[in-house]
């Protein structure tokens, strides 16, 4: 089912998780249906996808609080199903609703944790309770009953919680729902640290801006299947129309030569009227292109290689905007000699959208 | 600390009781029992509704036949004891009327109360327990946490369980004071408990209790609601507590080892529903996902 790309480079170390076509269903909804999808050990996994698209459910299936109904589960090599407790108590969990005991203060929701995941009780315990609050900027309020927290504090506890037994492995669901942009920030950072300190992370979100600069490797996913996956370099590789350069000049009419210099392969207008968009056969291109225009008198006023968001590159993938360097509804495979693969073809069959068969193969 | 993905020994699946790991059983019923000590608005009623069947009924009645009573009305209540079995009539201490009427009074007509108290309070509780985890949220941390399904319905369980009994036992504490500071110089002296009391209050009431949360706790994971919990709830306890209230009186009307059978026979249904009821809980209905949930 999956469209993956290749396998980052590997480092020797097994995945830390593993799903193999997995299917789950709810009544008559397949919340997953056929989920391929690879963690791999000391990196940042996100999980992205629209509301629906089986990421609850997925984090879900790795810690083996849902048995798959077809397909195969491994969590650190075992299967949850069968060894869930030892799976769970080696992955650190935050949901998407905080999931705290509003009744009980900051401090006995962490010492029930603590107890639960068999940390036991006493002052090395309280310590460590302490000094997990203290990293995420809420020991303050350790005494104060969480039914009074803001969303911010309550996240925050959520993610000291889930620290406490020193897991694995980290599954945060929308860790940021609901949180102001500046505590966002904060505990977008603090997940980003935590690989520094050898975890691996799994984070659902359907914020396009939290999985930018922090996903060391994207899943796009869509009715419980992986769209596509891998690093955002090697998606931008696959799927964002070659080299794109946004150029302005103070006189926007002398760059109507630029559809005539080699190597631009489209000129299209940019919203703002004195800048154009030039399509390019590759960066090898651009310094060509450059001497150029310039050479032919266009006084440039800008001159910037554009380098597509992760938002780009989903919805390029998800909403089947045109991806394909002609601008085509087509799937085309970048540069010259790429042949249409099989990947091709099974994304194709996924969005709907034709492969460019007949358009330079 | 470090993620490596490499298969650790593969651990026994948790499949009897002999595998559950009692320690964390009280610990997630340490929790529920601390959020509701937490909660005045769970304790308080509770103790109000301890107060009126262990101290407050008790103590009019009592003091209303032994001090100011009407002596004709006394009399005629006397005379109704004559109904009661040979067995019980033959228990009732006392000279006077007063003292017989107060007597089986205490002794048996009050005893209902016994069970009608601890039921109440833990259906109270039971009902919302598990459909309580799952509309907090908290029933995701549940779901994700090591503990096994069959920890976490008994810890709750016992959660369910321990205040009711404990408002009890506490309850019987002030009873037993009370019935022997009115009635115990009519019949001589304190006499209260009597030994058909200690069995129900130590081995009929416990498995009367374990059974009826067994049936509610399984109503609790099952339901979509708090509110429809708490109905379902009611609907199965009041036959229970009749059940219970009717067996009770009876045991104590009966002959001497009546109660200690009643509370073999209730203790073996317990157990069958504590073990059917186990069942009941899973991670998908902690999560809110289960198929009728």
């Amino acid at each position: 089912m999956s469209t993956t790309l290749p396998p980052p480079p590997d480092d020797g170390a097994p995945p830390v998780v593993s799903l193999q076509g997995v299917w789950r269903r709810f009544g008559q909804v397949d919340a997953l249906a056929g989920l391929d999808l690879e963690v791999p050990s000391n990196k940042i996994t996100v999980l992205l996808g629209p509301n629906g698209a089986g990421k609850t459910t997925a984090i879900r299936m790795i810690t083996g609080a849902l048995d798959a109904h077809a397909g195969v589960v491994r969590t650190f090599g075992l299967d949850p199903s069968v060894h869930g407790e030892e799976v769970r108590t080696r992955c650190g969990v935050v949901s998407a609703k905080p999931a705290l005991y509003d009744r009980l203060d900051g401090f006995a929701n962490l010492a029930y944790a603590a107890e639960l995941y068999g940390l036991g009780r006493g002052d090395g315990i309280d310590q460590r309770i302490r000094s997990a609050a203290a990293r995420f900027g809420i020991e303050h309020a350790l005494d104060q009953r969480v039914g009074g927290f803001s969303t911010g504090m309550k996240t925050r506890l959520a993610l000291a919680r889930s620290i406490l037994h020193e897991p694995d492995l980290l599954l945060f669901d929308e860790p940021t729902s609901g949180l102001d942009p500046e505590s966002s920030h904060a505990v977008l950072e603090m997940i980003r640290e935590m690989t520094a300190e050898g975890r691996t992370v799994v984070m659902c979100t359907h914020l396009l801006l939290e999985a930018e600069g922090l996903a060391d490797k994207v899943v796009v996913m869509e009715d419980g299947k992986d769209l596509v996956s891998g690093t955002p370099t090697e998606l931008t590789r696959r799927f964002w129309p070659g080299t794109v350069v946004l150029v302005g000049a103070q006189n926007p009419e002398s760059m109507s030569i630029a559809g005539n210099i080699p190597g631009v392969r489209k000129v299209e207008p940019d919203s703002n009227p004195s800048r154009l968009r030039l399509h390019l056969d590759g960066d090898h291109r651009i310094p060509e292109v450059i001497i150029a225009l310039v050479a032919s008198g266009v006084r440039l006023t800008r001159a910037e290689p554009l380098e597509p968001t992760l938002e780009d590159l989903y919805f390029a993938v998800r909403t089947k905007k045109p991806i394909a360097a002609d601008g085509g509804r087509q799937l085309t495979p970048i540069g010259d000699d790429a042949p249409v693969t099989d990947r091709h073809r099974q994304v194709a069959a996924l969005t709907g959208w034709p492969v460019a068969e007949g358009v330079n193969r | 600390m470090t993620a490596t993905g490499a298969a650790r020994p593969a651990a026994v699946p948790k499949d009897s009781w002999r595998q559950l790991n009692w320690r964390r059983i009280w610990i997630v019923a340490r929790s529920d029992i601390r959020q509701l000590l937490e909660d005045k608005g769970f304790w308080m009623p509770m103790v109000f509704l301890g107060a009126i069947f262990f101290l407050i009924i008790p103590t009019i009645l009592l003091l209303t036949i032994t001090k100011i009573g009407d002596v004709q009305v006394v009399s005629q209540m006397s005379q109704t004891l004559k109904i009661l079995p040979a067995a019980a009539q033959s228990q009732i201490k006392g000279t006077s009327d007063q003292g017989r009427t107060a007597y089986a009074l205490a002794v048996f007509l009050l005893a209902p109360v016994a069970i009608v108290v601890p039921l109440t309070i833990s259906t109270a509780i039971g009902a919302s327990t598990i459909v309580g985890e799952r509309e907090r949220g908290t029933g995701e941390f549940l779901a994700h946490s090591p503990a096994h399904e069959r920890e976490i319905y008994l810890g709750k369980l016992i959660a369910s369980l321990l205040p009711g009994y404990a408002t009890t036992i506490a309850g019987f504490g002030v009873y037993s004071l009370i019935v022997n500071l009115f009635v115990g110089p009519e019949v001589g002296g304190w006499f209260f408990p009597t030994s058909q009391w200690w069995v129900l209050m130590l081995w009929v009431v416990p498995p009367f209790l374990a059974l009826t949360l067994s049936i509610v706790l399984r109503l609790s994971a099952r339901v979509k609601s708090t509110a429809a919990a708490q109905q379902a709830a009611g609907l199965v306890t009041l036959p229970m507590i009749g059940i219970a209230y009717s067996q009770s009186t009876g045991a104590l009307f009966g002959a001497g080892s009546a109660g200690l059978w009643l509370g073999v026979g209730a203790w073996v249904v317990a157990i069958f529903g504590l073990s059917r009821g186990m069942r009941a809980v899973s991670r998908s209905r902690l999560l809110g996902v289960a198929d009728g949930v």
